[in-house]
């Protein structure tokens, strides 16, 4: 009885906290500014369905794609079970479905086996890519501190978690063929049975196992729940909205702002009556709050692969941009913002930007605009908008573009031409 | 054939209207070497008998550079000042020598009021060869040459058109070999988003000299390109690898002209 009381505890507890600290995270994106997605739904269902749940954009590196199907079947897969777990933790039982599913209950423990197993060799294979093979993209200037123990701390923990799974049913299934009290008949064991050996014969021994890594299975569930929101591993959620809102135009194009557009009109005809629009306040972006609400989701989607950084032809060729750290730098900015606005109330400003105090003006002018970032992106996440939304902000607001350009702008204005020449000699090649 | 470019204005004054619209772009018109590659754009227009006109000195900037630069306001003074006047000839299609107007007026104008059907010259080329009225017929044969054609962002990535080069460059019988990166994953060139009018970031190299040494690395006769930046960048490329005696670097448009003759 007060092993049930703890769980239900435990259990309110980390669903309460991770529902404090998910809001915390929807609060952060909808400091952003306004942007109606609305629009085309079955096109966008189609796009989540096939990007987020069917993986189709990881296939195009096939070793990590294996590797990561096993952990994300494993991971969702497995998760039914959980509904067993809370059931026998808040009521007592023990498999309660067991009886109820017969062949199907082995079927499905047999199948979360083989799955548990998939998850823990992809995970040793991860660390080794990570920490041995050390391929290149998981480093980099970005790549440090938190965001590395942060991928190694996921691997670890997810390994522990497969882990007790198996060597709970290793307990389970000896303490069944041993008769003993409660462990009734249930389940198929291919691989946990292989652990037999290795454990000890005594039933108190076996019951100590079997509960501790009950135990340890579901608070390490309930910890990683809650771990989940500090971490790049929050992608396991939000990949999906990403997905949804994800750009559905040719990437190319680039957004007209409507905030210009209704100056430009009324520059051209006087009589002209503005679009109503939000003040934007001001033209592009400085901090990440100027960002919309889909930049900042795109930030804690990300989980920091780097297939971005690994294709951008500025970052291969030694330039100092990398659009993972664009992602990363709006994510770490825009949760900075959320904290003040915990601890100091939601008026305090720092005197802190996204622009020059994390990100630099040197990154964003070696963008091509190339959409190499965008395509690799496994969840269709865009790095590129930031950029630009920034360089607005550098241009129309701070007039500080590099000298080069800026002669561009005046040739544009004054000729017609980003070069130098007179718009008179324009058609003097077809003479 | 005497070599014809009529501009809009004088055919409205002929009372006439073109079927197509040429829309040479800034680096097509003033650009040294890309001039070349629009006469033979316009020489191919003229050759298969199409009824194209272009704007001459009413053409302006398409404000791609100033919009991807950051320079909203430019932009749109542009894009609206060219809608007005693409609006008041009535233009109902474009064609584009380069891939940076082509992406801006496709996608764009059409919100700011200007809707067109725009194609850029491989996609015109390649509906020509399909519909039989060019056949690389009468000029210099590409049989067996070794090319291999470099995606530019702009129509690639940006807008999903890999096919049309290719297919012209393919009814050649040319030999077309591929880049490791290509297509979806194709390298950009370092010319895009306003980089053609700076200098680059500091870095270890440039970018233009990665890409032509990766094609340079095939060991092709010809590197094709569609966009006259990607062809300023390459060329300087191949120049980098003092390669330029050996490989030419040409437009989609010039070897369609030389395979028929044209140039």
């Amino acid at each position: 009885m007060i092993l049930q009381l703890l769980f239900i505890v435990l259990l309110i507890a980390a669903a309460g906290l991770f529902t404090k600290n998910i809001s915390k995270i929807r609060r952060n994106i909808l400091l952003g500014r306004d942007l109606d997605l609305t629009d085309q739904a079955s096109k966008r269902w189609y796009q989540m369905f096939k990007v987020a749940m069917g993986q189709s954009k990881m296939a195009a590196r096939p070793i990590p794609f294996i590797l990561h199907l096993c952990v994300y079947i494993g991971f969702v897969i497995i998760n039914i079970e959980l509904i067993e777990i809370v059931v026998d933790g808040i009521t007592g039982s023990h498999r309660v479905f067991a009886p109820l599913m017969g062949n199907l209950y082995n079927f499905l423990i047999a199948s979360f086996e083989w799955l548990a197993l998939a998850v823990l060799l992809a995970c040793v294979a991860f660390l080794s890519r990570r920490n041995i093979i050390r391929i290149k993209r998981f480093s980099g200037k970005e790549m440090t501190q938190w965001p590395k123990s942060d991928a190694n701390y996921i691997l670890f923990i997810e390994i522990l978690l497969m882990s007790a799974f198996l060597f709970m049913n290793a307990a389970d299934a000896k303490l069944q063929m041993a008769n003993v009290g409660h462990y009734i008949k249930a389940g198929a064991f291919p691989i946990s049975s292989l652990l037999h050996n290795i454990i000890p014969n005594e039933a108190s021994s076996l019951i100590a196992i079997e509960r501790a890594c009950w135990w340890f299975h579901i608070i390490g569930i309930f910890a990683f729940l809650n771990y989940v929101p500090y971490s790049k591993h929050l992608h396991i959620l939000f990949a999906f909205p990403a997905s949804y809102f994800a750009n559905l135009n040719a990437k190319g194009k680039l957004n007209n702002m409507t905030s210009v557009s209704n100056e430009v009109k009324a520059m051209l005809d006087p009589t002209f009556i503005p679009i109503q629009t939000e003040n934007p306040g001001r033209f592009g972006a400085k901090d990440a709050t100027d960002l919309t609400w889909k930049n900042l989701l795109d930030s804690y989607a990300c989980t920091e692969c780097g297939r971005c950084t690994s294709v951008c032809p500025a970052n291969q060729t030694g330039k100092l941009l990398s659009p993972r750290k664009i992602m990363m730098d709006t994510r770490d900015r825009i949760s900075e913002i959320g904290k003040n606005i915990d601890l100091h109330g939601k008026d305090f400003k720092d005197d802190k930007a996204l622009l020059d105090d994390h990100i630099t003006r040197e990154e964003l002018w070696a963008c091509t605009t190339c959409n190499a970032c965008t395509e690799a992106c496994p969840i269709n996440l865009d790095p590129l908008s930031i950029i630009v939304e920034l360089r607005r902000y550098l241009v129309m607001e701070e007039s500080a573009a590099p000298a080069s350009l800026n002669t561009m702008q005046a040739n544009i204005e004054t000729n017609g031409t980003p070069w130098k020449f007179a718009n008179s000699e324009r058609a003097n090649w077809s003479n | 054939m005497e070599f014809n470019v009529p501009t809009m204005a004088q055919m409205i004054a002929k009372g006439e209207t073109p079927e197509i619209l040429f829309w040479v772009g800034c680096a097509g018109s003033f650009d040294e070497r890309a001039q070349k590659i629009t006469k033979d754009i316009a020489k191919i227009l003229q050759h298969v008998g199409l009824k194209f006109a272009i704007l001459g000195t009413e053409e302006s900037c398409t404000g791609d550079p100033a919009k991807r630069a950051g320079n909203e306001f430019l932009f749109q003074m542009q894009a609206m000042a060219n809608i007005e006047l693409l609006n008041a000839y009535e233009i109902k299609k474009i064609v584009t020598g380069c891939p940076h107007c082509f992406n801006t007026l496709k996608n764009e104008y059409p919100e700011l009021g200007g809707n067109y059907e725009v194609i850029h010259h491989s996609q015109l080329i390649q509906s020509l060869i399909d519909e039989g009225k060019l056949k690389a017929s009468n000029g210099e044969t590409f049989k067996g040459k070794k090319i291999t054609f470099h995606d530019p962002c702009y129509l690639g990535r940006a807008n999903g058109v890999y096919e049309a080069p290719r297919a012209v460059l393919q009814q050649l019988d040319a030999d077309l070999v591929e880049m490791k990166r290509c297509k979806t994953t194709g390298l950009c060139c370092g010319a895009g988003g306003a980089q053609m009018f700076k200098e680059p970031e500091k870095g270890n190299r440039d970018i233009n000299v990665t890409r032509a040494e990766e094609a340079l690395s095939l060991q092709p006769d010809i590197i094709a390109a569609g966009c006259p930046f990607c062809m300023t960048m390459l060329s300087d490329g191949v120049k980098h690898f003092e390669q330029e005696n050996k490989v030419q670097v040409l437009d989609i448009a010039e070897i369609t002209a030389k395979a028929n003759g044209l140039s």
